[in-house]
């Protein structure tokens, strides 16, 4: 079975403000390596600030971030993807006008070593590259079942395929930790069905360790093996689902009084 | 010396020998269109036998085979048959409880699956089994993918299984051989399960003499061979995909290829192009669909194109591809149609190379038919049966009549019972159903001859036009026959209807039910701003009604042409109020009319009908989706159809 391992990613006291609006205060929490970890709460709670804190896209400041026991005060988005960390987002960040296949080889850039110049040539290296590259995504592309759609523009996809290629797209990078934010948001049953799977089967094919923030409480329950709860900017809760579940202050906050 | 009679394992070592680097199998895998020479494929069916005979797989055992069309699945049926076992396929869309029937049956101790989902229903068939029945022991897995975890016992996976087998090789390096060479063709090569609309599925034993006789008639009148390609993606379980996919490929020495998934299939065939492909009617219908609907969105030019063009193909386009004389100036405008529409349309179609194509399976529309035809597509028609290796007629190049399935195939005798059905005896027959002397006892006679259950007529050239099941036929009063499937299917045909029942059995007169289909109807009734309050206001106006008369007298005037079917042209006719709804038990699951339900529940119809009455008010029970019941009633007028004089047998 999947063997969660040691601290992979360590958030200390972490604060965040935006001019006078304090969007995180004194977070902490950890991540353990190949575990699936879930940060919920009502909206405007501070997830999305709390990956980007992750990510690198916001500066916390106070607190530090421990990855792989080295501790930064702040990161940027290059260094933290050259680490393996990669993202999906929300709002979807995808080239519409270009082909899936287009789409999910973009997310193998930082591994290719090849300049500018060669690429564009398509030159000797760079052409044998490329083919290895390709290789790894398309055994993304059959990984996610996308196969019909390799060559198909993403903007005429459905949302849900859409969604599952901008998972392919983080894959491709090989991450060791993959923030999902919101991976499952304006889904219908069947495409969270789907999703859910595919974000276990990452988990165990990959032993990718995940974080997602999720609103669905309850498919957040079923795929994470710990959750952090926020509201309002503050941590009110943290263990595994049955533990958060029974949390009085959580249920009050999150679930509402009247349960 | 005469070589030893030809197994399948036997064709495959002289194919491996003869042709060794020439594609045997492609597969698209991560993008790539991945081959297998002659030379590998007989390497790996040795990896996989000795794998399985070192697992404990011996002759007579019976190898269950579980997925979808991947080559490793195939090669597997080819080694089973090479340790003198027997393959058996099983549907893979079948859920584990109708599974674990055939399992039972065939006494499945060995079986090979695709993937992760055929894994897991096969292990919740071992759960099923439990209670004391002799359970599945060995699973082996073409796909790893997500099964890395699993520890459940006689689990392998297919690479593990070569591993196994190159070892057992070593060891016993004439094992193999010694095998093959032992096989005889009167052995059982397959089990294919029929698939038991009416009680338990049987299981079908042919032997390796049989499909190879069906595969050489194939592969002689259609002159396949070497460097033919042919897509494999129908269901490996079904006698069809046997036929083409394993005695044929084993035969000819062809290209087999299967596609990356389900879904891919049409982008697929156009990369391979393949020379030689089969298609359910349905298929058909669904490209033409398409590409009516393209065609509807291009500009007015290029739709002015295609409409001179096709008609054009229609006119004069199945009567070139049929070799018949057609005037010089249209051979020539049909070139050009070629070079502009015909070959274009073929490409999109993934159709550039085919020599011929085949249907079977259901009736296919005469327009439909033509349309491929008139084209330039070779498509043909052929009838048969799992009993009879799916080979009992062929339609001959040159020699396509629309209505027929085509002459009897080489090495096969037909007879038309006296009650009509059809009767096979030769090369292709059954050895037997699987343990069922007493089902087996039933369709074949003392003669040798297999009694198909189908209903049909033999004309003057020996073609056979099927015409209906033959438990369904009946007769006229003044003594002609009644075949209402046939009748229907004319009916249904016509886009404005979608469901017909007829009756005439024990009657002076045929008459007829029939439903609109509300969505060809209600759109032809906007184009031409008729209003409608719903089903049942648009199907008693009396445009509609007018519409499906011109229908039926269609299809009488078809009938009044056809030997013997001039006396059951539809005399009168009503258009339902409702829809036939398998909901309210009109109609089976899989959308099959059921006749005796039918004509109780509506009795008073059918009395209103012979009774020479002008109209009739029916109140039904209908039953909602969510549960609720309700009544739907309506006054139904009754017409008469245009009868025409029938055609007078010229023999």
């Amino acid at each position: 079975m999947r063997r969660i391992g040691e601290v992979i990613l360590d958030i200390r006291n972490i604060s965040l403000r935006f001019g006078g609006v304090k969007a995180l205060s004194d977070i902490s929490f950890d991540v353990r390596e190949h575990e699936v970890r879930a940060i919920i709460g009502p909206n405007g709670a501070g997830k999305s600030s709390m990956l980007n804190c992750i990510n690198g896209v916001y500066q916390p400041q106070e607190g530090s971030i421990t990855f792989r026991g080295r501790t930064f005060r702040h990161m940027n988005s290059r260094q933290v993807a050259e680490m393996g960390v990669a993202r999906t987002f929300q709002n979807l960040a995808l080239f519409k006008g270009m082909s899936v296949l287009d789409n999910i080889m973009t997310g193998r850039n930082l591994k290719m070593k090849s300049g500018l110049l060669a690429q564009a040539l398509h030159w000797g290296p760079a052409a044998r590259e490329e083919m290895a590259q390709r290789e790894f995504v398309e055994r993304i592309i059959d990984f996610l079942e996308i196969q019909p759609y390799r060559k198909t523009p993403v903007g005429r996809l459905p949302y849900g395929l859409q969604k599952r290629v901008d998972l392919g797209r983080a894959l491709a990078m090989e991450p060791q930790v993959l923030l999902l934010d919101e991976p499952m948001a304006g889904m219908n049953v069947e495409e969270k069905q789907d999703m859910s799977r595919f974000i276990l089967d990452v988990n165990d094919e990959f032993g990718t360790t995940i974080v997602l923030i999720e609103h669905d409480m309850g498919v957040v329950m079923d795929i994470s093996d710990r959750v952090v709860v926020l509201d309002y900017g503050r941590k009110i809760g943290d263990g595994t689902p049955d533990a958060v579940r029974g949390n009085e202050e959580v249920v009050r906050a999150y679930l509402g009084t009247e349960h | 010396m005469t070589p030893p009679s030809p197994t399948f394992p036997r064709l495959l070592l002289a194919h491996a020998q003869q042709q060794p680097e020439a594609p045997a199998m492609r597969e698209k895998d991560l993008g790539i269109w991945q081959t297998w020479s002659w030379r590998e494929v007989a390497r790996e069916v040795r990896e996989i036998a000795c794998g399985l005979a070192s697992l404990g797989f011996q002759a007579g055992d019976n190898l269950g085979i579980v997925g979808a069309n991947r080559p490793h699945l195939y090669m597997a049926m080819v080694a089973a048959q090479s340790l003198r076992g027997v393959p058996v396929p099983l549907y893979q869309d079948a859920v584990a409880g109708e599974m674990v029937f055939m399992l039972d049956d065939a006494a499945i101790d060995f079986a090979i699956a695709e993937d992760q989902e055929q894994v897991d229903k096969l292990l919740e068939c071992r759960e099923l089994q439990k209670d004391g029945r002799k359970a599945i022991r060995h699973i082996v897995y073409d796909d790893p993918r997500g099964l890395r975890h699993y520890d459940q016992p006689g689990l392998l996976s297919c690479d593990r299984l070569r591993e196994l087998g190159r070892a057992w090789d070593a060891a016993h390096p004439d094992f193999f051989m010694q095998s093959v060479a032992a096989g005889e063709p009167s052995e059982v090569a397959v089990i294919l399960y029929t698939s038991g609309t009416t009680g338990r599925p049987k299981g079908v034993c042919q032997s390796h003499a049989s499909f190879i006789a069906a595969g050489r008639g194939g592969v002689e009148t259609d002159r396949l061979g070497p460097g033919d390609n042919i897509m494999s993606y129908l269901p490996m379980a079904w006698v069809g995909d046997h036929l083409f996919s394993v005695a044929q490929w084993l035969v000819g020495g062809f290209t087999l290829n299967c596609p990356e998934s389900s879904e891919t299939v049409m982008n697929d065939m156009r990369e391979i192009g393949p020379s030689y492909y089969f298609g359910p009617p349905r298929t058909f219908e669904g490209l033409l669909t398409a590409v009516s609907i393209r065609m509807e969105d291009a500009a007015a030019p290029k739709r002015w194109l295609y409409r001179k063009f096709m008609a054009l193909a229609r006119r004069v386009g199945a009567e070139i591809l049929n070799g018949a004389p057609v005037a010089t100036s249209d051979r020539l405008l049909y070139a050009l149609g070629d070079l502009l529409i015909y070959g274009p349309l073929r490409n999109v179609l993934g159709m550039s190379r085919i020599r011929v194509a085949y249907t079977a399976g259901a009736a296919i529309g005469p327009d439909l038919f033509r349309f491929y035809r008139s084209i330039g597509v070779n498509l043909k028609q052929f009838y048969g049966q799992t009993e009879t290796c799916a080979y009992v007629c062929l339609q001959q190049d040159g020699k396509v009549k629309l209505q027929t399935v085509g002459s009897a195939a080489p090495g096969i005798e037909l007879k038309i019972a006296p009650d009509g059905e059809v009767l096979v005896r030769g090369v292709s027959v059954l050895q037997g159903y699987y343990k069922r002397p007493d089902a087996t006892a039933e369709v074949l006679d003392a003669d040798g001859y297999f009694h198909t259950g189908d209903a049909g007529v033999l004309d003057a050239e020996g073609h056979l036009r099927i015409i209906d099941r033959a438990k369904d036929v009946g007769r006229l009063r003044g003594g002609a026959m009644f075949a209402p499937n046939y009748i229907e299917n004319k009916l249904k045909f016509f886009a404005q209807i979608k469901e017909a029942v007829c009756f005439g059995d024990a009657r002076d007169e045929v008459c007829a039910f029939v439903n609109i289909d509300f969505e060809a109807v209600g759109n032809w009734a906007e184009r031409r701003g008729l209003a409608y309050g719903g089903y049942v206001d648009l199907a008693s106006k009396p445009e509609v009604q007018a519409l499906v008369a011109e229908c039926i007298a269609q299809v009488n005037a078809d009938l009044a042409s056809e030997e013997g079917m001039g006396d059951t042209q539809i005399a009168r006719f009503l258009v339902l109020h409702k829809e036939l709804d398998p909901d309210d038990d009109e109609l089976t699951r899989t959308r099959k009319v059921r006749r005796g339900f039918v004509a109780t529940k509506y009795a008073v119809l059918i009395d209103a009908l012979y009774g020479g009455k002008s109209e009739q008010f029916i109140e039904t029970q209908v039953r909602f989706e969510d549960g609720r019941s309700g009544v739907v009633s309506a006054t139904l007028k009754i017409l008469e159809a245009r009868r025409f004089p029938p055609l007078k047998a010229a023999a």
